[in-house]
C-alpha cells in the first residue's frame, strides 16, 4: 500500500475542517456565522481572500438564508458547503428537508452545541439529533483528523450516484473545534483528485437540457414516492460509506467504516459511544482491559443511516451493552437516541444484550475518565448479575 | 434519461426521476389541472363582442382563440378562477357551479 504524502499539521478542529474545504474548493460556500462554527467559515473566508480557492462566498444575513442559498446553488450542478451549530442548524430547519428531498448532496460541517433554553454554547448532540429524521447523512469525528477525513469523504459519499444526499459532519463544539490537535493533512492535490469533480445529475444552468427544481408535487400526489426514493437512497449510503472510507484508508493509511470496534471479540460488555468522548472511553476501556476486565467499545462514526445489522452483528454475543448519549429524547423514559435506535435494532435478534443508557455531558458537563469508570463498573454488575437496576442513567448530574 | 409522463399515474417509486426534478421542458400539457375547478365559466356567444380581453387574462392559457375569436374554454387547464368573467367589459361570463352545470350536461 502507497501512502500519499501528508503534512503534520497541529490544528484547531475549526481550522482542520477550514483546510478540508479548501481543498476541496466548492464553488459556492454561503454561511452565516455561530459559535462555536464561526472560525470554520472565518478560516474559509481567508482563503478566499487570499485567492487559494475559486469559490463564491456568499455573506448571507441568516442560516435559514444559508440553507437556501445553498440549494440554489447546488441545484444550480454547483459543490456548495455550509457550516453551522446549534440554533443556526435550528434555523435551517425547513431548508433540510429541502435540500433532501431535492437530492442536493450539499456538506455541511455542524459544530455539535447544545439548543437553548436555557443559553448554553457548549457541546453537546442535541442539535444535530433533533434533525436526525431530516434526510442527511450524519457522520460523527472524534477529533480534528477525523473532523477533516470525514468533511473530505462526505464530498464523495453525498456526491455518489446512488446517494445524492446532503450530508452533515459533527463535531464537538470547543472540545474538538477549538482545541489544538495533531493531525495530517493531506497534500492539497491529492485532496481534489480524491474529491474529483461534482458531476450533477441535473442542473438549473444546463440550457440544453432545461430543468424544473422544486416544483409542486401535483394533485395526484407523488410525495410518497419521492419519500421512499430518499429511504432507498440511505440503504445505498451503508455500502458507499464503507467504499469511500476503503479508498480513503488505502489513500491515507486511515481506513473508515460504519463504526470502530475495539476489543469485542473476547469482552463480555461494551459501551457504544459517538463523538469526542469516544477518545476518553478508549482510555478507560483499554486500562481496564490491561486489568484483565473483559470490556470492548464501539465508536459510532455513522449514525444516519443507522447501520442497525452491524451493530446488531457485533455485540449479540456480549452479556451487557452501556449506551452513551450526548442528547435526551425527552420521551419519558426512552433514553437517548443512540439508546433507542439500537434496541429497536435488536427486537428481532434471539441473542441480545441487556442494555443500559448513560446520558452524559448536556450543555458541555464535563465526561472525566472517573465518569465513564463508574459507568464501566456498573455495566461489568449488570453482565455479571445478569439484572439492570436502572435502564436509564444521567452521568455527571448533580443528583 | 428523459421521463415521458403521459403514464406518471401508473409510475411506481422506482420510476420517478430523483429529487422530483421536471426535466422534459413543457410537459404541463400533460399534466392536466382542470380539476381543480369548482366554478366553471359560461359564455354568452350573442353578448359577446370578441375583445379578446379575457383571452389575455386568463393565467393559464385555457382560452382558446382562432381567427382573433374565442373559441372555447380548455376546461382541462381552467381552474375556475373567474378572471375572465371579472374583466369582461360586457359581463359576457358567467361562472356556474361546476356540480350544477355538470348535473345540467349529463
Amino acid at each position: 500500500m502507497v501512502i500519499a504524502k501528508s503534512n503534520t499539521l497541529a490544528l484547531q478542529g475549526t481550522e482542520a475542517v477550514a483546510l478540508a474545504m479548501k481543498q476541496i474548493n466548492p464553488d459556492m460556500v454561503a454561511a452565516y456565522p455561530i459559535t462555536p462554527q464561526t472560525e470554520i467559515v472565518q478560516g474559509f473566508s481567508q482563503f478566499v481572500a487570499d485567492g487559494d480557492v475559486d469559490t463564491h462566498l456568499v455573506n448571507v444575513e441568516s442560516e435559514h438564508s444559508a440553507m437556501s442559498a445553498c440549494i440554489g446553488g447546488a441545484a444550480a450542478g454547483g459543490r456548495v458547503m455550509t457550516a453551522t451549530s446549534s440554533q443556526g442548524l435550528a434555523l435551517m430547519w425547513e431548508l433540510l428537508y429541502i435540500a433532501s428531498g431535492l437530492r442536493l448532496p450539499i456538506v455541511m460541517p455542524n459544530v455539535n452545541r447544545a439548543l437553548s433554553a436555557p443559553i448554553n454554547i457548549h457541546c453537546d448532540h442535541s442539535d444535530s439529533m433533533g434533525a436526525r429524521d431530516a434526510g442527511w447523512i450524519h457522520l460523527f469525528s472524534e477529533n480534528a483528523q477525523e473532523a477533516y477525513d470525514n468533511t473530505l469523504q462526505a464530498v464523495r459519499i453525498s456526491e455518489h450516484p446512488q446517494v445524492r444526499l446532503p450530508a452533515m459532519v459533527m463535531l464537538d463544539g470547543f472540545i474538538i473545534s477549538h482545541s489544538l490537535d495533531r493531525m495530517e493533512s493531506l497534500e492539497d492535490s491529492t485532496a481534489k483528485e480524491f474529491v474529483d469533480v461534482f458531476k450533477p445529475e441535473f442542473s438549473l444552468l444546463d440550457a440544453k437540457t432545461p430543468t424544473c427544481i422544486g416544483a409542486f408535487d401535483g394533485l395526484y400526489g407523488y410525495f410518497f414516492e419521492f419519500k421512499r426514493q430518499q429511504e432507498e437512497a440511505m440503504r445505498n449510503a451503508f455500502q458507499v460509506v464503507k467504499d469511500v472510507g476503503q479508498e480513503y484508508g488505502e489513500l491515507t493509511g486511515r481506513s473508515y467504516g460504519v463504526f470502530e470496534a475495539l476489543g469485542l471479540e473476547d469482552a463480555e460488555f461494551a459501551i457504544i459511544v459517538l463523538g469526542s468522548a469516544a477518545g476518553t472511553v478508549r482510555h478507560e476501556v483499554e486500562c481496564m482491559r490491561s486489568r484483565g476486565i473483559p470490556i470492548g467499545m464501539i465508536k459510532l462514526r455513522l449514525f444516519r443511516p443507522f447501520p442497525a445489522k452491524e451493530l446488531v452483528e457485533a455485540v449479540s454475543h456480549l452479556k451487557a451493552v452501556a449506551v452513551f448519549d450526548r442528547s435526551d429524547t425527552f420521551a419519558g423514559g426512552m433514553g437517548g437516541p443512540v439508546f433507542t435506535d439500537l434496541r429497536s435494532a435488536f427486537y428481532e435478534s434471539e441473542k441480545k444484550p441487556l442494555m443500559v443508557n448513560y446520558i452524559y455531558g448536556l450543555g458541555g458537563r464535563d465526561l472525566p475518565v472517573e465518569l465513564i469508570n463508574k459507568a464501566a463498573t456498573e455495566l461489568q454488575q449488570v453482565a455479571q448479575s445478569g439484572q439492570v437496576k436502572e435502564k436509564i442513567n444521567y452521568l455527571g448530574l448533580k443528583e | 434519461m428523459s421521463w415521458d409522463i403521459s403514464k406518471i399515474d401508473k409510475w411506481t417509486w422506482k420510476d420517478h426521476p430523483p429529487g422530483a426534478v421536471i426535466k422534459d421542458p413543457g410537459n404541463s400539457r400533460q399534466f392536466k389541472t382542470g380539476g381543480w375547478r369548482t366554478l366553471r365559466p359560461i359564455r354568452d356567444e350573442e353578448i359577446c363582442n370578441q375583445c379578446l380581453i379575457c383571452f389575455m387574462f386568463c393565467p393559464d392559457s385555457a382560452i382558446k382563440a382562432e381567427g382573433e375569436k374565442i373559441t372555447t374554454f380548455d376546461l382541462d387547464f381552467c381552474k375556475g378562477c373567474g378572471i375572465c368573467a371579472e374583466e369582461c367589459p360586457q359581463n359576457a361570463i358567467e361562472m356556474v357551479d361546476e356540480a350544477e352545470v355538470q348535473d345540467t350536461v349529463e
